[in-house]
């Protein structure tokens, strides 16, 4: 708004205010003035197209869904109450930064919310992917700002953000360096060009060569 | 973890796979779940309603009843549901607490039945929601104050044996208790009156005597108003040393505020007959007979009112300052306004700031002397707006210290109403008490009476006579005879089973008793004196053999031949049997039960040092016969008599 328009605004707000003070009405409730964000309301689509979707049965569909509407009422899950759900896991840490990129992974539309939709399609390729799928996430939360590329100072953050869910009370202390010279281990074993820069495709073979990793993919199968 | 937490936890673990490309060292083994189950809903029939949820609900909180194994005590095969005999309402806050993680208090509710509730469920209250905890610690606190009301009245009960120092402070504390005690309260009472109003009549101008200026009537009677108060201060000086003596911790007296006032009130005289008529402090003389008039405080312990007021003052400590803060810096803020206001003006009185204060102070109490007034314009707006401000400042915590006062007051009122009706209330419970224990003798007795009927008659008398207790009465009953039986004397010798006289603890007549502790000692209970005295033997609990016995005399009763322990009695299914009462029998054949006892080593470890008979009220099949549990009818068919012997 100009500076001319917001003047007359504010003079005429201030007049207003004396005309009240003197003749002594009371001061009705400023509920016009702000509009109140209704909550949203967000309903996923059905459970058959949900089915056809995901990998979930139908009975583990419907065990997702209490949960989360339980947990988030209004059907959506967003940045915060993520950041805190993350929290509560990781008490001696601070897991925000980690919810954060977490968060980005899921909402996979970049609207700013992860509805159940997304959650459940996120946990689909999680719990019942092939390991292709899951290295495929796994690289998309590393690569924050998705340009197909990990550089050493994305992989620094996510680094940093993994160390900082541990907290300070670790045995053996954690140093500055720490996340530095892990992220070092991590782009020599993956980078295999030595451009500084790490691929989907260098990413995913080095993995699939690597057995601690490929058991690993195979960990949480049965979480649900 | 909370309820929301548990739910998100597969996510979290799913998630974690984000940092296995991350990791260098392989990762732990996940947890498995042995015989996972389908989530199924379970019913928990509250009495009577029915509420469901899903079993994982409950499982959120594994430390409470219904989250835990504990919950299997209550579940009822048949309707293959979890059966609570509690309060529904409750319930479903309870239930609530699992579905949301979030703990209410409903307001509706009374404090006390919901903090039962979540003791039996198991669940701290202390995780109540904020909406709802500040509700409920209001609430728990009204109920603990009421609770120490009805405490502070026992202090009423007199003990039996009170020493001659407790009897005097009781009687200081509560005057009503005895008639020295109220005749000392109205004395001392009377004499302060009489010392105040000395004190201020002392000072009235009286009389004048012609060409000499009005003296006050102090200086006119000397020796009167002298000779008054030395009254005054002895009575006062006895009742100080009086409850000093008499106090249980004299050091804490000594420290509390009505003893303080007594000091004071009569320190002045003391120290007025110390220093006569030196001049040097004759002044400060006279200003400590000022602290006589604390001598009206002493009221306090003779109105309650007064008591009251100052609790209340006490409690609103903070308003109080803040009432003063605020008006303090109002009164600096108008006088220097004044001050300046009314600099120019000639011959003004506002000669400086501080001579400026008692001005604002009259002006905003809106009291107005008009011995100081401002003249200029300037100084008479800003006068005005000090006086309607001082009415705003003054007003707003007096509403506060009203409703502490209304509140404290109206307290005591209850604590009064709840003194009388607590009166009543344990009148009625002394006499339902004394019911049950003179049903308990007179069932004794009855007990005597039925061993003269038994030798003779058959058991129709007994079942008239045992029909008149109900089943509850007589396991009452029962229970309190083995507790007679259990308590034995000091000095029972254990070996010598014939020869001491040991005698249980009876449960006797109120009466009886305090005849008996007047008289010093405790005399045998004349009608059971025979068995009394044959109660030699061990520290027997109740009767653990029984013997059925049909018809056959008494002396032989203790045949050990059908000796069964106690237990198996207990071990019938449907409780059909109990015992009725139990009664003593005469010394003949507890001596020759002794006898036989000293070699029959009890399968249990109780022994009785009497035979007894007891009434059973089992339908058919008597208890020793194995057999009988088949055969068992439902309603009592006859009764046996059957003999419960000592051994």
């Amino acid at each position: 708004m100009s500076c001319r328009k917001r003047c007359k605004r504010e003079i005429f707000k201030f007049a207003q205010y004396l005309f009240r003070l003197v003749t002594g009405t009371l001061s009705t409730d400023s509920v016009e003035d702000e509009l109140e964000l209704s909550t949203v309301r967000h309903r996923p689509e059905g459970l058959e197209q949900l089915e056809a979707r995901t990998r979930f049965s139908r009975k583990e569909l419907q065990i997702l869904y209490r949960g989360f509407k339980n947990e988030c009422p209004s059907g959506v899950v967003n940045e915060d109450t993520f950041k805190d759900i993350y929290a509560q896991f990781f008490p001696q840490g601070d897991a925000s930064t980690y919810a954060h990129f977490l968060f980005n992974a899921f909402d996979t539309d970049h609207n700013g919310s992860v509805s159940f939709v997304d959650f459940v399609m996120g946990l689909s390729i999680l719990l019942r992917g092939t390991v292709q799928e899951k290295l495929n996430w796994a690289f998309n939360l590393y690569d924050i700002n998705k340009d197909g590329y990990i550089t050493k100072e994305e992989m620094l953050d996510i680094m940093k953000a993994i160390y900082d869910m541990m907290g300070k009370c670790t045995y053996p202390v954690l140093k500055e360096e720490t996340p530095r010279q892990h992220v070092e281990v991590f782009f020599q074993k993956m980078d295999k060009n030595k451009d500084g820069v790490v691929t989907i495709d260098e990413f995913i073979d080095c993995c699939q060569n690597d057995e601690n990793i490929m058991r690993s993919m195979h960990l949480f199968e049965n979480v649900l | 973890m909370a309820a929301g937490v548990a739910a998100w936890l597969p996510f979290a673990r799913a998630a974690a796979i984000g940092w296995m490309p991350v990791a260098n060292l392989p990762m732990p083994i996940a947890p498995t779940e042995k015989n996972k189950r389908q989530d199924e809903l379970i019913i928990l029939n509250v009495s009577g309603r029915r509420f469901q949820t899903w079993r994982n609900t409950l499982d959120r909180y594994p430390d409470t009843l219904l989250g835990s194994s504990e919950k299997e005590f209550f579940y009822n095969e048949e309707t293959k549901e979890y059966f609570f005999d509690r309060d529904p309402d409750v319930f479903r806050s309870v239930l609530n607490f699992y579905r949301t993680g979030k703990l209410h208090y409903p307001r509706y509710e009374c404090i006390s039945s919901y903090d039962e509730e979540l003791a039996f469920f198991g669940i701290v209250p202390e995780i109540i929601g904020d909406c709802c905890y500040e509700e409920y610690k209001d609430r728990k606190r009204e109920n603990a104050e009421r609770l120490m009301d009805d405490q502070e009245d026992n202090k009423d009960a007199k003990l039996p044996n009170m020493t001659f120092r407790e009897t005097m402070w009781r009687a200081f504390e509560n005057p009503h208790t005895s008639t020295m005690a109220l005749v000392f309260y109205y004395v001392t009472g009377f004499f302060i009156a009489v010392s105040v109003i000395t004190n201020v009549v002392e000072t009235v101008p009286c009389g004048s005597v012609p060409n000499q200026k009005e003296v006050p009537c102090g200086e006119r009677y000397t020796v009167a108003f002298f000779c008054m108060d030395t009254a005054c201060v002895m009575i006062f000086t006895v009742e100080y040393l009086m409850r000093l003596f008499a106090a249980p911790s004299r050091y804490r007296f000594m420290r509390s505020v009505m003893s303080i006032i007594d000091v004071v009130a009569i320190l002045p005289y003391y120290i007025g007959l110390v220093m006569t008529d030196n001049e040097d402090v004759s002044g400060a003389f006279v200003t400590l007979r000022v602290f006589r008039v604390f001598r009206i405080f002493k009221f306090s312990r003779h109105s309650q009112g007064l008591r009251i007021l100052g609790y209340t003052l006490k409690s609103c400590a903070s308003e109080l300052g803040f009432l003063l803060f605020s008006l303090t810096m109002a009164i600096i803020i108008f006088a220097t306004v004044m001050f300046y206001a009314e600099k120019g003006s000639s011959s003004s009185k506002f000669t400086s700031i501080p001579a400026s204060f008692w001005y604002t102070i009259v002006t905003m109490t809106t009291l107005g002397y008009g011995d100081m007034v401002p003249k200029t314009i300037a100084g008479k707006i800003f006068g005005s707006i000090c006086s309607l401000s001082g009415v705003l400042v003054i007003a707003l915590p007096v509403p506060v210290i009203v409703s502490n006062f209304s509140r404290i007051y109206h307290q005591n009122q209850r604590a009064d109403k709840r003194r009388a009706q607590k009166k009543a209330r344990l009148a009625r419970i002394r006499i339902s008490k004394t019911g049950s224990s003179s049903a308990f003798l007179h069932s004794k007795r009855n007990g005597l009476f039925n061993e003269a009927l038994e030798l003779t008659s058959s058991t129709e008398e007994e079942q008239r006579l045992s029909k008149s207790t109900s089943l509850l009465e007589s396991q009452h009953h029962h229970l309190l005879h083995c507790l007679e039986k259990t308590t034995v004397s000091e000095s029972a010798d254990h070996r010598s089973v014939m020869s001491s006289t040991l005698r249980n603890h009876e449960f006797v007549d109120e009466q009886y008793y305090q005849q008996s502790y007047l008289e010093g000692g405790l005399q045998n209970y004349p009608s059971r004196s025979p068995s009394l005295s044959s109660q030699d033997g061990m520290t027997g609990t109740c009767c653990t053999r029984r013997s059925k016995k049909h018809h056959t005399p008494l002396p032989n009763a203790s045949a050990p031949a059908h000796m069964q322990p106690l237990t198996h009695t207990h071990t019938h299914q449907q409780g059909l049997q109990e015992l009725s009462t139990i009664h003593i029998q005469p010394l003949s054949t507890s001596r020759s039960s002794l006898n036989m006892r000293v070699d029959d080593p009890a399968p249990l470890n109780c022994q009785s040092s009497q035979i007894t008979t007891a009434i059973i009220s089992i339908p058919t099949p008597p208890v020793t016969t194995p057999e009988g549990d088949a055969h068992l009818p439902a309603g009592p068919a006859h009764q046996n008599v059957v003999k419960v012997s000592a051994l």
